[in-house]
């Protein structure tokens, strides 16, 4: 498993620092505004006031490290729904712009979803076209209540790859500095015209599915604190505190931020209208079939 | 015009639209170099190379998959699935993907897409290669289920489903691609999806199929005629969107209908047309709409004598026909 930084933020045998001090601080702005922002959907949606929601917890170096990989003026990002960081970072809707020459495709899949059909023929045709996709597994060790163990024999994911006759390799997902190194690696082997990658970042699902899950039916305690041990957030806020661009001043000062800028966002969506029932019939299709438009205007008592 | 094959119009709609439009393109299973396997594709690679007739692996769902990221993307590609029996691992990508992915990105994207499939049953195919899938995908809304039975129809509505912005769903008769000839005309021309043809005028019952079934309604139409039985022959064309307008007219001229089809009796796509013609035309009816269909089995059976007791014939048609006239 490749990995820059322990579990400590030590740079593993004395390695230079691979990043610039300012990114590895945006990426920990990231990291901190996932974390704020998951405690505080979770605080609403026990409140009432926000729907089902499904946390990052644990796994922000991964989706982080992997995002700040792609160029958004040319690059596609194809989330899941663990990656809101990610989509934070690119905007949403991602990209309307076409999928330039050298563009390149990130998409996110859990070890779970490795075990459909799908992800195997989408590895498969993408081998043989070489299609510029970095396919990025996040192995969180959770699929709802199912373990890793149970969703394949295989030592691991990433040896996957071969069978594909593409490169794959597993990475220390709580770790900002690996991530970020191998996908882009791989962004650069896509844009290349090489063809595909598979990533394997290895992370923990440190909280629930969504919020109608209870893990305590199905998780060992003892697995959760060794997972927090490996915390990715504190992991970068040390490595950074080594280098002197962090202290106890300086998280303050960015949990302020945060959490004015969640705290915006919450009074800009309460106050956004709720859509009108007529909409239900918006974007069907790009002209409503005779059938279609009868029952809107049925529904809008226009006869 | 010129006599043309079912199967011929169709490839000339590729064609042409390939000409017309750079970002026309295929893919699918076969359709490269061997032009696929009922030679739909045949000469397509030679003219436009292996870039815009991509042969893909054996894979349905990724061969849809593919298509709709390309569709999105700002191309126009045009997927053949081998056969409609094998279109069921696609199931997911075109129901929850290629039907909603305009409504579900609020109109940010588009998946103007077609997939083509030959269907239907009559040539010995047996349980894997003769099914008719197209009340799966009329179940569907954000699909457009087009179904043409003469070469004409083949080549202009091929031609509107290329162009058409949302994802379509263009069936095609097996059994019809050599069997069935028209002239087709010259030059550039598109027919409209949602209009359905009135294929034979007739004042004693209306009859309502598409596909092969169109055609042996026709025969089964000509039979009654000798016994003073005029009939009303209508090809819907497409399933989705439905030409209700024509239906309901013929139904209140004729006072009774018949619908035709080789699916399975249970849930197939003429239930739906049963319907509407009872909540919209009761009135107008001098009988009970009835439905002529293959019997609720699992499969079309590949010996002869199964195969015949599964499809409606023409002599059964004409056996309903003349019921539904004395009624």
């Amino acid at each position: 498993m490749f990995q820059l930084l322990d579990p400590a933020g030590r740079l593993r045998n004395g390695a230079k620092p691979p990043l610039d001090d300012e990114f590895v601080l945006e990426g920990l702005r990231w990291m901190m505004l996932s974390r704020a922002i998951d405690a505080r959907a979770t605080g609403l949606q026990r409140q009432g006031r926000l729907g089902v929601f499904s946390p990052v917890l644990g796994q922000e170096a991964s989706v982080v490290g992997s995002a700040m990989a792609l160029d958004p003026t040319r690059d596609w990002l194809v989330p899941q729904y663990r990656e809101l960081p990610a989509m934070l970072m690119h905007g949403y809707p991602l990209h309307k712009h076409l999928l330039s020459k050298d563009g390149v495709v990130m998409t996110y899949f859990g070890e779970g979803a490795s075990s459909e059909g799908d992800f195997h023929e989408a590895c498969n045709l993408a081998g043989v076209v070489k299609a510029p996709v970095v396919f990025f597994l996040q192995n969180n060790n959770w699929a709802i209540s199912t373990p890793r163990q149970l969703q394949s024999s295989a030592g691991s994911l990433a040896e996957r790859a071969a069978g594909y006759g593409m490169p794959g390799v597993q990475v220390d997902g709580n770790d900002l500095l690996a991530v970020n190194q191998v996908s882009r690696e791989a962004v650069a082997r896509a844009r290349a015209g090489e063809g595909p990658s598979l990533i394997e970042a290895i992370t923990y699902r440190m909280s629930f599915h969504n919020t109608t899950d209870n893990p305590s039916k199905y998780q060992d305690p003892a697995e959760l604190e060794a997972a927090r041990a490996r915390d990715p957030i504190r992991r970068v806020q040390a490595y950074l505190k080594g280098r002197g661009m962090w202290d106890e001043k300086r998280e303050q000062e960015f949990e302020q931020a945060i959490s004015e800028e969640i705290e915006a966002a919450i009074v800009k969506a309460q106050k956004a209208p709720l859509p009108n029932r007529s909409q239900i019939f918006d974007n069907v299709f790009a002209e409503l079939t005779p059938r279609q438009a009868a029952q809107r205007r049925e529904l809008l008592g226009e006869g | 015009m010129a006599e043309k094959t079912l199967l011929q119009g169709i490839r000339e709609a590729l064609g042409e639209e390939m000409e017309r439009d750079e970002r026309v393109w295929v893919l699918g299973e076969d359709v490269g170099k061997k032009g696929g396997v009922f030679l739909v594709t045949e000469g397509l690679y030679d003219r436009f190379g292996e870039a815009r007739v991509l042969d893909t692996p054996l894979a349905e769902s990724s061969i849809v998959g593919v298509a709709i990221g390309a569709a999105m993307n700002g191309t126009l590609p045009v997927a053949e699935i081998q056969f409609a029996d094998f279109i069921h691992p696609a199931f997911d990508q075109i129901v929850s993907e290629a039907a909603r992915i305009r409504y579900r990105s609020n109109g940010d994207f588009s998946c103007p897409l077609v997939i083509r499939a030959p269907f239907g049953g009559g040539v010995h195919g047996g349980l894997y290669h003769s099914q008719s899938v197209e009340a799966y995908y009329a179940h569907v809304p954000g699909l457009k289920v087009v179904i043409p039975s003469t070469p004409e129809d083949a080549k202009g509505l091929l031609k509107s489903s290329i162009r058409d912005p949302d994802p379509v769903m263009f069936f095609e008769h097996k059994k019809t691609y050599r069997l069935i000839k028209g002239e087709v005309p010259d030059g550039d021309y598109a027919t409209p999806l949602g209009k359905a043809a009135v294929r034979r005028e007739g004042a004693s019952l209306s009859c309502f199929a598409w596909g092969l079934m169109a055609h042996y309604c026709m025969q089964a139409a000509e039979e009654l005629e000798a016994d003073g039985v005029s009939v009303e022959v209508i090809d819907l064309r497409t399933l989705k969107p439905l030409d209700k307008e024509t239906i309901l007219a013929s139904v209140r001229k004729t006072a009774r209908a018949l619908v035709v089809y080789e699916d399975n009796l249970t849930g197939g796509f003429g239930a739906e047309v049963a319907a509407i013609i009872a909540q919209e035309a009761f009135e107008h009816l001098d009988a009970p709409v009835v439905r002529v269909a293959a019997p609720d089995v699992p499969a079309m059976p590949f010996n002869k004598p199964q195969e015949d007791a599964f499809m409606p014939s023409p002599e059964r048609i004409a056996a309903e026909m003349r019921k539904l006239a004395a009624y």
